[in-house]
């Protein structure tokens, strides 16, 4: 994802050493910088590599290796080869005559999961975009205090929190007894265990998510270029989407992608506040290691989703990096 | 000098960390949460002298798979009946036999030639209990003698009703409703008990283990669940009853067990010899509620404890333990299951 | 909405007016409050008198005695906290390096797959990383007899905070330009002191937000501690969840209060030391 800021002075893009003696002192330095870079690079992801190398990365190969596998009658594996797993992603036999046939059921769920994922995401960006412009607005001393105050609620533990939504949004809940006691409605209005509360609790959950890279890329926003656009008349919605939007892509991509992904496997907010009736994708893997006892299903299902997100964001990466080689931005 | 001080340290920070030297050794137990009374820990600690850590999961499946994977550091878990059945036949566990222990008189006979564990050779009584529903009858006053309320209701209970997010407690009790045998591999009773299940869940208005607040909420008027956990309701809402149904009840026990490769073997055992004396047995049910297997512990427990109708169940009512379904039923029932919660 | 005569304008009534937009700080401030409306819930909560989580029924702090002598709490806030903090600072110095060695930077061999393997531990399901964490540490016990004891958890916990850590630092990264270096090459700096006393000041804002969500995911994380956990490594999330099929009474609430306040003060106070060396 080699998106190049375009900054003044800095001309090299193409990888390797220096050029023949006529750069420019900008060009030098760059060239400079870039130099020791390959081996030091290497160096400095070596730490984070490691660590996800090791036990972020062989322990998937270990359930890569499962959902090859035929299933324990009581869960877990038995070592023997099979691609049971896979095929009954798609193809079940019927309950009760014995044909194989083509099963939606799984595909339903993704889809689920997909579209609540989908739309925490729209929802934390339409709401949490201001919210991290307000505080990357802030005078500078005040910043890191709205840091805080906007990580602070997570310092608690996520149940108990559950619980104090769930007592606020139920039939008999404060937010109802109010509405009611201002007469503003005459019976309570469902919001506990529907699809609201779902959309609710992910927003809750993810909205950090969103707002902290946003405000960490507009902290940096050059309001000379806002200024600009002001001093060329523009209207304060273009200078918004114009200017200060585009200059905050990096920040909406990192809040996009850091609330999306996890928002797909999801589940133990959806399962608390959406009531247990539906299943999410991340409630229907671990039913297979659960007492569904079917490991490698579990695990094929968790690979199937994770390949669909990895091809997506290839793709992007790919995309984008051609945009750019191509001098589109 | 500086040796000195960092031998010092050294040998400091191993103090430390092998824990108390008074100890005559340790006890790892990996328990259901909040199901250890903490006074039966102390009173055993201190009679034996053993530093004991207590460590909680939510379910038998995030026991048993931690167990399989190996190397947990845990000397006693508290399995399931049907979690003990598994846990024998691969050979997860130690075969203590609880049967030649001095305190084995006291178990209850009716407890001893189980189907997970006949003769009581890996396994101890800590709690049993049943599981049918609990109605809250200030808000519903007609009939509860039968399974069919949580699959039938009448309309004012429709969509007020709270089943456990168990796959086996759910389609058992729609087997019970239906007629069919528990665990039945024919493809009739299955069909059956997978269209009961899907008629009844527009009635259904969650799936949770967490009965006790959905009760004391108000978020539903019947609830699926045990009855130590309608006993707790009852506390706090005296119009709370724990149905005891015409239909055979599903029964389920608890049980203390020994891994397999356990470090500290001989202290497991002393606990599992410890809890079978009345007195101690006591204690247990005395922080959750269900009823031990223990003969005699009633006279440790306040009255209202024995006298309980969450504990007694009337004549002419009859609960089964069950035993796992083979996979194939198991199979169906998931694919029951993912059908019913699509 | 045009300013008319913008030029005409003294410097800093643009400056005021040029940073707001429409609705903008309504917006945040409603988020704000949606996001501590709950937690105001939950710190009444905890001097709920009756024993029942769900009904308010006058006001006590019995349950703050409670929670002090529950040593099960004690033990569980102090694993909780050691984990989160070792895994915070981890994960946001390794996520800082990776972030610079791969963004703004002439595009190098393996750099998409370094990008991916980062953002790998996001795309898991969490059962998925806490079942094959739990296989790999017992497979690493069985086999080679290793075991880091709490450091497992540790460990488990670095792998997904870093790309959480990560994605912030480098959005930072990304918005800022390469002239403020480019001086300092000019002048001579070395990379590191050119890193040091440059890039980092001004990734700060980039840094604090990773560690912050780094804190946050690690804290909270129920699923996958669980499976890696061993005797004696309970953290509080495990020890609250296990409560779920029992009766939960404003205890949760009260630990859950204690701890929120522990860490707020804790930050706090290394907030005023840090302004103080200012």
């Amino acid at each position: 994802m080699a998106t190049e800021l375009a900054a003044p002075g800095s001309g090299s893009t193409g990888p390797g050493p220096a050029q023949p003696a006529t750069l420019t002192t900008a060009q030098a330095a760059q060239a400079r910088i870039d130099q020791r870079s390959f081996v030091t690079r290497w160096l400095l992801t070596t730490p984070a590599l490691i660590t996800i190398g090791i036990f972020g990365v062989l322990p998937l190969v270990i359930i890569v290796i499962y959902s090859f596998l035929k299933a324990a009658p009581y869960g877990g594996v038995v070592w023997s080869p099979s691609v049971d797993a896979y095929v009954s992603f798609l193809f079940q036999q019927d309950i009760f005559s014995d044909a194989l046939t083509f099963s939606p059921d799984f595909l339903e769920i993704y889809l689920r999961s997909l579209v609540f994922a989908v739309g925490t995401t729209a929802i934390c960006l339409l709401l949490g975009f201001p919210t991290a412009y307000f505080m990357a607005t802030r005078p500078p001393k005040q910043r890191n205090w709205w840091v805080l105050l906007i990580t602070i609620p997570f310092w608690s533990n996520l149940l108990v929190r559950t619980l104090a939504i769930m007592f606020i949004i139920r039939d008999e809940g404060l937010l109802n007894n109010l509405l009611i006691g201002l007469g503003v409605i005459k019976q309570p209005i469902t919001l506990l265990y529907t699809n609201f509360a779902i959309v609710l609790g992910l927003f809750y959950s993810f909205l950090p998510f969103m707002v902290l890279p946003l405000y960490a890329s507009l902290e940096k926003l050059d309001f000379r270029l806002v200024e600009a656009g002001y001093d060329l008349y523009a209207s304060r919605p273009k200078v918004l989407f114009r200017i200060i939007i585009p200059l905050a892509r990096p920040g909406i991509i990192a809040g996009c992608l850091l609330v999306f992904i996890p928002a797909l496997g999801a589940y133990v907010t959806p399962l608390i506040l959406g009531g247990g009736l539906h299943l999410m994708i991340g409630d229907l893997i671990a039913q297979q290691f659960g007492s569904g006892r079917n490991w490698p299903l579990g695990a094929a299902q968790a690979l199937i989703l994770m390949s669909a997100v990895l091809v997506a964001l290839f793709l992007y990466v790919r995309v984008s990096t051609g945009k750019v080689k191509h001098g589109q931005r | 000098m500086k040796k000195q001080l960092l031998g010092m340290a050294a040998l400091t920070a191993i103090a430390l960390l092998a824990g108390p030297a008074l100890a005559d050794g340790e006890l790892h137990i990996y328990n259901w949460g909040d199901y250890t009374n903490p006074k039966l820990i102390d009173k055993f600690s201190k009679q034996y002298n053993i530093k004991v850590t207590l460590d909680d999961y939510d379910s038998n499946e995030t026991m048993l798979s931690k167990v399989r994977a190996g190397n947990t550091g845990y000397d006693i878990v508290v399995p399931s009946d049907y979690t003990v059945k598994i846990m024998v036949e691969e050979g997860l566990l130690e075969k203590t036999e609880p049967d030649q222990m001095s305190n084995f008189k006291n178990v209850d006979p009716k407890f001893v030639g189980v189907y997970w564990d006949d003769g009581r050779h890996y396994s101890v009584p800590w709690q049993f209990g049943l599981t049918t529903y609990a109605v809250d009858t200030a808000k519903y006053k007609g009939p509860m003698d039968s399974i069919g309320l949580l699959f039938n209701p009448p309309d004012e209970l429709k969509g007020k009703i709270n089943m456990l997010d168990d796959m086996n407690s759910v389609i058992h009790a729609a087997e019970r409703f239906v007629g069919v045998p528990r665990c039945s591999a024919d493809k009739g009773d299955l069909k059956k008990v997978n269209d009961a299940l899907q008629a009844a869940k527009p009635f259904w208005k969650t799936f949770s283990y967490d009965t006790i607040t959905k009760m004391t909420s108000g978020d539903v008027v019947v609830t699926e669940t045990w009855n130590g956990a309608a006993y707790r309701m009852r506390e706090k809402i005296p119009t709370v009853k724990f149905a005891m149904t015409k239909e055979v009840m599903e029964g389920w026990m608890d049980n203390v067990a020994v891994l397999k490769g356990a470090k500290n073997v001989e202290n497991a055992k002393l606990f599992q010899n410890f809890i079978m004396d009345p007195e101690n047995a006591a204690l247990i049910s005395d922080f959750a509620r269900y009823d031990n297997g223990i003969m005699g512990s009633h006279k440790y427990l306040p009255p209202e404890f024995g006298n309980a109708p969450e504990i007694n169940p009337p004549a002419g009512t009859s609960s089964e333990f069950v035993p796992p379904c083979p996979p194939d039923v198991i199979e169906v029932y998931n694919k029951i299951w993912t059908n019913l919660k699509k | 909405m045009r300013i008319e005569g913008a030029g005409k304008l003294s410097r800093a009534a643009k400056a005021i007016d040029l940073r707001s937009q429409f609705g903008f700080r309504t917006t945040a401030l409603v988020c704000l409050f949606v996001l501590y409306f709950p937690i105001l819930i939950l710190i009444v909560f905890s001097f709920n008198a009756s024993d029942i989580v769900a009904i308010f029924s006058g006001v006590s702090t019995r349950w703050y005695a409670h929670a002090f002598i529950n040593e099960e709490f004690h033990s569980a806030a102090i694993n909780t906290m050691i984990i989160a903090v070792t895994a915070t600072i981890g994960s946001t110095i390794f996520a800082t390096l990776a972030a610079v060695a791969t963004t703004r930077v002439a595009p190098w061999r393996g750099q998409t797959a370094v990008y991916m393997i980062i953002n790998l531990p996001l795309m898991v399901p969490e059962i998925i990383t806490a079942v094959a964490t739990l296989s790999f540490f017992a497979l690493l016990g069985q086999e080679l007899g290793l075991n880091f004891g709490i450091g497992n958890i540790v460990l488990a916990h670095l792998v997904f905070c870093i790309p959480f850590a990560y994605m912030p630092i480098r959005a930072r990264l990304e918005s800022m330009d390469l002239t403020l270096e480019t001086a300092a090459a000019d002048l001579y700096a070395t990379p590191v002191k050119a890193f040091w006393h440059v890039t980092m000041p001004l990734l700060m804002p980039g840094i604090s937000s990773g560690a912050a969500l780094a804190f946050i995911v690690s804290f909270d994380d129920f699923t996958i501690t669980q499976l890696v956990a061993g005797p004696g490594q309970t953290t509080l999330p495990l020890y609250i969840w296990a409560m779920i099929r029992r009766p939960m009474t404003p205890e949760i609430n009260a630990i859950s209060t204690i701890l929120l306040s522990i860490s707020v003060l804790f930050i706090l106070v290394s907030f005023g030391i840090a302004q103080k060396r200012k």
